[in-house]
């Protein structure tokens, strides 16, 4: 559910202990609990309406919970007002101060820092402006830069009062692609200099996974799965979980019996028995899900050796160029597989072509089993 | 629409001649040398002169500017916290009764506002003594009273506007709600809150009714001493102030809006500009 | 620490009660409170005292007496009949000039349209009162206007009926047109307003399925804009209703209009219990008008 043990030892930089969150009948957010280590890039990541975003505000003091406690280094953030909390967010809309130069909004926060000089506050502003490459522009109004920019200034701005954790909601959602891929590097390398704990929430799978150090997947107010991005993907814990995070095929199979390190199942939409990854919790006789992925299915024309084989014929073809996706109909079920196209192609070198008989086959261990 | 609506364009046109010619007419007389009004008797700039030299004339525009200046500052004031308040604060006790309050003396007769003004003045003078005459003080008190309205109209259109984004970015950063206030939300709508001004004082200036109500002797403003001349019938004198006063607001209004275009044109440039020196 | 407490509930709620509290009271003394000052005293009587008026009699110590007077005579209900027959035609008036040039102005090439815009609003930050005075110049006896219009006149028609100038001052006319004239900005901008955020590729959809301009106008232009109608002619209508200073200065004296009644029913008559009563009267009467204004003010906006 929640709490990743591996984690939750010594003290966690940020503990969310059972948090609810509720408008009026409506539960936007149930009992929530996760840690998050210093220094990490740790995701939220879900659909509209998961809850992702109210758990950001409450964070940020934008919400009280409901029920529940937040500890940020151990102290708790019960009735603690958003301006005196030690973090800072990065709005999705930038929120830059539109009657305000790219400096003075970048100092904004730093007045409040009792401790600083003048001169250290004029310091800090340059420092950040070079973190972020914006030095040219201080002088500058924020219409008189690009969107871009702006995301770079409202950044800055976060940071500027080192907090010891920065909120970013959905950071690269207003970007296109080509600076999205440049702001990503770029924030997984300021991330590195200045060694803040990051919480990211975003609805985009791919941002989540190159972003994060820890993925937590939000569903309905709950959380589904917490991990790294490989355990996420290569090892999802549920059907949501496997089916939110790229593509996944699934069908129903009853367990048959366990043969170490694999279970042995009955799956009628592919017509026989399969051999999937153990599940230890499951037992013979349940039923459950047999799960693989597009990519780790491999098609040929002539019968391969091993034992998850089953036979079809393809349907349908989408050629992308790079890559193909297929999808082939076999015994009981639609089936997409995803193939690189790794020889030149012309029509003859690809596997096959619409209506050709083909099979299918994958690795035992590149299947898993889920309950739910 | 590319097909020129020649009934439209004569409409407007005809609109346009109905609203000025009264005006121009006003103005052309105003030179006139004759003192019968409405019978043109050669050019002449001598009731011009006699304004400029005429006392009751001078005291009343200047305690007319008072009380606008006053009354317009105050009326801000109150204008545009109402006006934030019904726009940020959604539902808190009383929220009906308040914008009922604030909606009621834009739509109301002024008679009303008058007469009930100047019976609660003249109650409170019978029983705690103040105000013990009525002028300038009562007249500014009822001045803000109904120009603040229009105030918390044009602040609260453009609250609704607003960002509230960077409100909690401001909060987010350390500042309180209220400092939020002075740092962020004033200044970003400060042209609302300068126009609420300028109509407030407006209105104060040119006040007829309400004034009437809460004066008291001693106290004519422009608009009175106007009023009472006028009650008299058409005399040229007054021509002559009505164009000094149409041509004085005209050049403010124009000039107002070549500042407001010329603005406009700048910020579209630097957002041309920004756009193309994207990163 | 007791400073530190005020602070903290300060800086959570107490700055919210400031922000709202200032205006609200302000308006509850000084608005509020005088009409309901001037409700009270409807019920009451008319005394010689100083203030005229008092509560006698045993309890509830209400005299419904001014509020019988407006009822049964005759006076009250004309000008009540006047004034709300004076505004709806002002109302008319003012919407079938206003509409075209409102539109008008949204056919306008982009350029020209603020400086016709501000021309528009040019005569609305002049002097009311001036405004009125200017007609009053034009409609005289020997007025240079009067003239021209007498001597179409006069042409127009068969000899018997030739006149010397055209009796337009000192009547209902008088007070329809200075009424049209000076609220004529209150129904434009309102419907410039919601005129021009209508989408024109309804329209443009509309021709292309084969009607012709005035229809186009007709079935989707027009309905659209109803709800800017209603607001800005409730927004011309309810104050013209009160209207005091247009027929005193132009108006017939013999058919006053129920602003004149207030002002003299409370400064000549002293009558402060039947002033206030007809004030309330006039009050009740916009309800429902007033009411109308609110729906059609907020259908205007959402229609965005």
């Amino acid at each position: 559910m929640g709490i990743d043990p591996a984690r939750a030892s010594d003290t966690p930089f940020l503990r969310i202990e059972g948090v609810s969150k509720n408008f009026g009948t409506f539960p936007a957010v149930k009992d929530v609990s996760f840690d998050v280590a210093k220094g990490e890039i740790f995701s939220l990541l879900g659909g509209s309406g998961c809850g992702k975003t109210t758990l950001l505000r409450m964070l940020a003091g934008f919400e009280d919970p409901s029920e529940g406690r937040i500890f940020l280094d151990g102290r708790d953030m019960a009735g603690v007002p958003p301006w005196e909390r030690p973090l800072h967010m990065m709005f999705q809309s930038y929120a830059i101060f539109p009657h305000m130069t790219v400096a003075a909004n970048v100092a904004y926060g730093l007045k409040h820092e009792k401790t600083m000089t003048k001169s250290d506050r004029a310091a800090r502003v340059a420092e950040m402006l070079d973190l972020v490459q914006l030095t040219q522009f201080a002088h500058r109004k924020p219409h008189q830069i690009s969107g871009g920019q702006r995301q770079r200034v409202a950044l800055a701005r976060a940071l500027a009062r080192q907090p010891k954790l920065l909120l970013l909601d959905e950071p690269l959602a207003a970007l296109d692609k080509k600076l999205r891929e440049h702001t990503q590097f770029e924030l997984m390398s300021i991330q590195q200099r200045t060694g803040v704990t990051f919480i990211v929430v975003t609805h985009d799978q791919e941002e989540a996974m190159t972003l994060s150090d820890r993925i937590a997947v939000m569903d309905k107010g709950e959380i589904k799965q917490i991990g790294s991005p490989t355990e996420i993907y290569e090892f999802p814990t549920s059907r949501f979980v496997a089916g939110f995070i790229g593509s996944v095929n699934s069908f129903e199979a009853t367990v048959a019996a366990r043969e170490a390190p694999y279970l042995r199942l009955d799956v009628p939409a592919l017509g026989g028995q399969f051999m999937a990854r153990d599940l230890p919790s499951a037992h013979v006789g349940q039923k459950v899900s047999l799960a693989i992925r597009p990519e780790k299915l491999h098609l040929s024309k002539t019968r391969p050796d091993g034992v998850n084989t089953a036979q079809g014929h393809v349907k349908d073809l989408a050629y992308f160029g790079k890559d193909s996706l297929y999808r082939i109909a076999l015994a009981g079920a639609l089936v997409q597989a995803h193939a690189v196209n790794a020889r030149r192609g012309d029509e003859g070198a690809r596997v096959a072509d619409w209506d050709d008989a083909v099979w299918v086959s994958f690795d035992p261990s590149a299947a898993i089993v889920l309950v739910d | 629409m590319n097909r020129r609506p020649t009934f439209l364009m004569t409409a407007l046109c005809f609109g346009f001649a109905f609203l000025y010619v009264p005006i121009l007419s006003m103005m052309v007389y105003s030179f006139n040398g004759s003192r019968l009004a409405t019978v043109w008797g050669g050019f002449s700039v001598k009731w011009y002169v006699s304004l400029l030299s005429n006392e009751k004339v001078i005291d009343a525009l200047i305690l007319s500017l008072k009380i606008a200046f006053i009354s317009a500052s105050v009326a801000t004031i109150l204008g545009t916290m109402a006006g934030i308040a019904l726009v940020r604060f959604g539902k808190f006790r009383g929220r009906t009764l308040f914008s009922g309050l604030v909606t009621a003396p834009l739509i109301m007769p002024e008679v009303i506002t008058g007469i009930s003004l100047l019976i609660f003045f003249i109650l409170m003078g019978h029983l705690i003594g103040w105000p013990s005459s009525r002028g300038f003080t009562t007249i500014t008190l009822a001045h803000i009273t109904f120009s603040m309205v229009f105030v918390t109209t044009i602040v609260s259109a453009r609250m609704q506007q607003a960002d509230r984004a960077i409100e909690e970015a401001a909060i987010d950063l350390g500042s309180r709600p209220w400092q939020v206030l002075f740092d962020i939300t004033l200044p970003v709508i400060s042209p609302a809150i300068w126009s609420g001004w300028l109509l407030a004082f407006t209105i104060s200036l040119d006040d007829v009714v309400i004034t009437t109500f809460t004066t008291g002797p001693g106290s004519t403003t422009l608009p009175l001493l106007i009023w009472s001349k006028v009650k008299l019938g058409v005399t040229p004198d007054i021509n002559a102030l009505a164009t000094l006063m149409v041509v004085t607001v005209g050049a403010g209004v124009i000039a107002a809006g070549i500042i407001m275009n010329r603005a406009e044109k700048r910020r579209l440039q630097d957002e041309r500009l920004a756009f193309r020196s994207n990163g | 620490m007791q400073n530190r407490r005020l602070q903290r509930w300060f800086d959570s709620k107490g700055w919210i009660a400031v922000l709202i509290g200032t205006p609200y009271l302000w308006l509850v003394a000084l608005f509020l409170l005088p009409f309901l000052i001037v409700l009270a005293i409807s019920v009451a009587t008319n005394t010689p005292t100083a203030p005229p008026f008092s509560f006698g009699g045993e309890y509830p110590w209400v005299n419904w007496g001014a509020y019988a007077r407006i009822a049964s005579d005759d006076l009250y209900l004309r000008a009540f009949l006047t004034s709300i027959l004076n505004a709806f035609m002002a109302m008319i008036f003012c919407l079938l000039i206003g509409y075209p040039m409102a539109l008008g102005l949204t056919r306008v090439p982009k350029g020209w349209r603020n400086i016709l815009l501000m021309l528009v609003i040019l005569p609305f930050w002049t002097s009311f009162l001036l405004r009125v005075y200017a007609w009053m110049g034009l409609m005289g006896k020997n007025s240079w206007f009067n003239g021209i219009l007498t001597d179409l006149w006069n042409v127009l028609v068969p000899a018997a009926w030739a006149l010397k100038s055209i009796p337009m001052m000192y009547s209902n006319f008088a007070v329809i047109v200075v009424i049209v004239y000076c609220y004529l900005p209150f129904m434009i901008l309102p419907l410039y307003a919601s005129l021009e955020r209508l989408d024109t590729t309804l329209n443009e959809a509309a021709m292309d399925l084969g009607s012709r301009p005035f229809q186009v106008f007709w079935t989707i232009t027009l309905p659209q804009s109803i709800p800017g109608i209603v607001a800005g002619g409730m927004l011309v209508f309810i104050p013209a209703a009160g209207e005091l200073v247009i027929p005193t200065l132009v108006g017939d004296a013999a058919q006053p209009m129920i602003g004149k009644i207030i002002q003299d029913e409370f400064a000549q008559a002293r009558d402060w219990p039947m002033a206030a009563a007809v004030a309330v009267a006039l009050l009740v009467l916009m309800v429902i008008p007033t009411m109308i204004y609110t729906r059609y003010q907020a259908r205007a906006e959402g229609a965005k």
